[in-house]
């Protein structure tokens, strides 16, 4: 066997169904595959201010695929991820608008504000925690109903005590002064020091699943819960212990959204980076290894994609077809994959 | 054993050479040679100078979406055109819809391809057409909604390069409320609203003026026998789990003897719950907003619609711009009094549905003319909800005091500002 090269034929399979699927979807509303494909490119890799853009919707998005891998690994589908990029979001926010009349330098109320916005993302995850582990709530409907809580309390504080002087408005919070952005490369809207918050995380959940014992016990408790139980693994503990982790990260993702994007609540804050890195989890069938690359590319499809109305007048929802093509067409792959390897086997032990 | 494997590689091939064959078969016009001309064009710090002017427009929904984004979108054909300008746009230019973007980004991708005026046109992007318009002074900057251009408003920016623009509504949403109370016959007209700001309040206050006026003067009866419920979803459209479900609220409505409902929201559920109470034979109209062909989802509920016509303000800064004339202003439009619904001059209109009756629509048109003479509803004696005076009798609102209207007024029901 070579499960490397069979690995790669059945990813190269998966990429080329989502990709004849999406060129047939183009060509039926009339569109040249090629064309769209070669301006998707061009609009997200195609000079730097392009690729500079995509790392500013990277980071986040790594962020919250980084917090789910370590849900994931626990047998956890934390749903409630996007409530708590939201709730990073308000507590970051929460800290900003308290410390920015403040004498403090800004790089201290910067840090403590993403600090405090990685907190209320773990808070809000240890919220599903509770309710899983001692209340018996599975975890998706308890994440999916804080979900909405978090949507319901931004869209609160954004018309209500947070609203701007003069007239609450959809655009969000008064939009904070320049020092309390995350200083960016000049002429570009990328923040290193996002990028690097970025990196560093998922650097560290790599290294925590794949080369700790913390990591290893949570996959165990992953896998089977109560051998892992029986074995000694204090389940409980360790299921906590996932959620918060990951909801510090999911956080993160909220802060870096108020301080290096948007510099201010606004409705939509979590952009749906919760939902993506749900799929992107899938599609790369949770192996932290590849959460860096598949997130840029699906970032760089969202960027790229903008060009499809401007230049080509097609809908920009194609990255999001082809997106969740690329994911349905990996479990595809994996299912045939796992057949075929059965039969493999069978027939081995038959010869 | 390898019969799935062997099948799925064959449709792969054959949707290979299925697709290569479709996309040859369409004329390409030869991308490379578009392309760098493009990066031509992105090198080069001002884009050459082209006889067609160019204007982008950031849309905040989908280009076709029978409301507030299309009524744009058509706007900017209506100008590209008269004006044989050309327009770029983009649509759904909203953080959900396009994570990791700011509509500043998207303009300038805009401008990159040759655009020298742009258009936001929602609340939504009111930072990002300021923060874009400081940034970019030699690009002409419109905002739709907002009043950041307003010398006398609350929150003047001096920026050159910067205006905005909006029709007076507050008409619109007297005529209909006007034929809402033409047509109750119990008396009870209901109110579907999104979230409660200054422009929602304006709004919601403006349907009760004219509902009122109808009541007391075309049909004779007692002001104070007129009930106007405003329900707040807390959104411009429904966010399941978030806002009251507005397809509920009409209902409710409908079910507690309101027989006509007002729509200040995005979409459309009181039209499509006032037909099925209908279906099941009970006699309910709703009013839609936003869009002129609003009504064509349910003809047989429809009084009518209040809705805008960007084309021609739109028309007249892109022109002002075009040839160097260019100032900022801020512009609450009101209709063209001749003719409310003249496409070519008119900033709002009023359509009226096949549901409203002769009778009513003979009001409705007295109703418009008297506007149109200078009736003035916003005109004291009038009170706030909570009994405050607003206006001392004879005392005539000023635009400042529509504008940012702080309650709702006395005589009508509803929340007047956001729960604490």
């Amino acid at each position: 066997m070579k499960p490397r090269w069979e690995n790669l034929a059945f990813a190269t399979a998966a990429v080329f169904v989502a990709l004849a699927f999406t060129s047939l979807v183009l060509v039926t509303a009339g569109a040249s595959p090629f064309e769209a494909y070669w301006y998707m490119l061009k609009g997200s890799l195609g000079s730097w201010s392009k690729i500079s853009d995509v790392l500013v919707a990277w980071v986040p998005l790594l962020l919250a695929t980084a917090g789910l891998l370590i849900t994931f690994a626990a047998g956890l589908w934390n749903i409630g991820v996007e409530g708590q990029i939201v709730l990073g979001g308000i507590f970051t926010t929460w800290v900003l608008r308290l410390l920015q009349d403040s004498t403090l330098s800004p790089a201290f109320i910067l840090i403590l504000a993403i600090a405090a916005g990685a907190l209320g993302g773990a808070l809000w995850a240890a919220l599903a925690g509770v309710l899983k582990v001692f209340g018996g709530v599975n975890e998706i409907f308890g994440g999916l109903g804080l979900d909405f809580v978090a949507v319901a309390l931004t869209l609160w504080l954004i018309f209500g005590p947070w609203k701007r002087p003069g007239i609450g408005s959809m655009s969000g919070t008064e939009p904070f002064p320049k020092e309390l952005w995350l200083p960016t490369i000049p002429g570009s809207r990328l923040s290193l020091w996002a990028l690097f918050i970025g990196l560093v995380s998922i650097a560290i959940v790599y290294f925590l699943l794949s080369g700790t014992y913390f990591g290893l016990k949570l996959k165990a408790v992953g896998k089977n819960p109560r051998a892992a139980y029986l074995l000694g693994i204090p389940t409980t503990r360790y299921l906590m212990m996932a959620f918060v982790l990951s909801g510090l990260f999911a956080g993160l993702a909220g802060a870096v959204q108020v301080t290096a994007v948007y510099h201010r609540l606004i409705p939509a804050i979590s952009s749906g980076y919760g939902w993506l890195g749900l799929m992107v989890s899938m599609l790369i069938n949770f192996q932290p290894a590849w959460a860096a690359p598949v997130t840029f590319f699906f970032a760089a499809l969202n960027i790229g994609s903008i060009q499809l109305p401007i230049v080509l007048k097609l809908d920009s929802s194609l990255s999001g077809v082809l997106q969740g093509a690329l994911v349905l067409s990996f479990l595809l792959m994996g299912g045939v994959r796992q057949r075929w390897l059965k039969k493999h086997q069978q027939e081995a032990s038959d010869d | 054993m390898k019969r799935i494997w062997w099948l799925l590689l064959t449709t792969l091939v054959l949707a290979a050479v299925v697709l290569s064959a479709c996309s040859s078969g369409q004329a390409t016009p030869a991308p490379q040679q578009e392309s760098q001309q493009q990066t031509q064009q992105e090198q080069a710090t001002q884009p050459p100078q082209e006889e067609t002017f160019t204007f982008g427009m950031l849309l905040v929904g989908p280009y076709n979406d029978h409301g507030w984004s299309q009524a744009h979108y058509e706007a900017g054909q209506y100008v590209e055109q008269k004006l044989g300008a050309k327009m770029l746009y983009v649509d759904k230019v909203n953080p959900a819809d396009r994570p990791g973007t700011t509509p500043e980004q998207l303009a300038e991708d805009l401008v990159s391809k040759g655009a020298k005026l742009i258009i936001f046109n929602s609340d939504d992007m009111k930072d990002a057409a300021l923060a874009f318009a400081q940034a970019h002074p030699d690009i002409y900057v419109i905002h739709a909604s907002g009043d950041n251009a307003w010398k006398d408003g609350k929150d003047y920016k001096d920026i050159p390069n910067f205006s905005n623009v909006m029709g007076k509504m507050i008409y619109g949403k007297m005529i209909a409320g006007c034929a809402a109370a033409m047509t109750t016959e119990t008396g009870q007209i209901g109110y579907l609203g999104p979230l409660i700001n200054d422009e929602t309040r304006r709004l919601a206050s403006s349907a009760y003026l004219g509902a009122k006026y109808c009541w007391q003067h075309y049909r004779q009866k007692d002001p104070a026998d007129l009930k106007f419920k405003v329900t707040w979803i807390g959104f411009w459209f429904n966010i399941p789990g978030v806002t009251s479900d507005p397809t509920q609220v009409a209902d409710d409505f409908f079910n507690s003897g309101y027989d006509v409902v007002l729509s200040g929201i995005d979409t459309t559920e009181a039209l499509v719950e006032a037909k099925k109470f209908a279906d099941q034979g009970k006699k309910v109209y709703a009013v839609p907003y936003d869009f002129k062909e609003a009504c064509q989802e349910a003809p047989d509920v429809c009084l009518g619609v209040p809705y805008f016509n960007w084309g021609p303000l739109y028309m007249k800064l892109i022109q002002d711009a075009k040839d160097g004339k260019w100032q900022s202003t801020f512009i609450w439009a009101p209709p063209d009094w001749k003719d409310i619904n003249n496409p070519d001059t008119s900033a709002i209109g009023f359509e009226m549905g096949p549901a409203l009756s002769d009778e009513a629509s003979d009001a409705v048109t007295n109703f418009i003319d008297e506007l149109a003479n200078g009736l003035n509803l916003w005109v004291g004696p009038l009170k706030l909800q909570d009994g405050t005076l607003y206006l001392k009798d004879g005392e005539a609102a000023t635009d400042q005091q529509i504008w940012y209207l702080p309650q709702l007024l006395e005589g009508m029901e509803g929340q007047s500002v956001p729960q604490q």
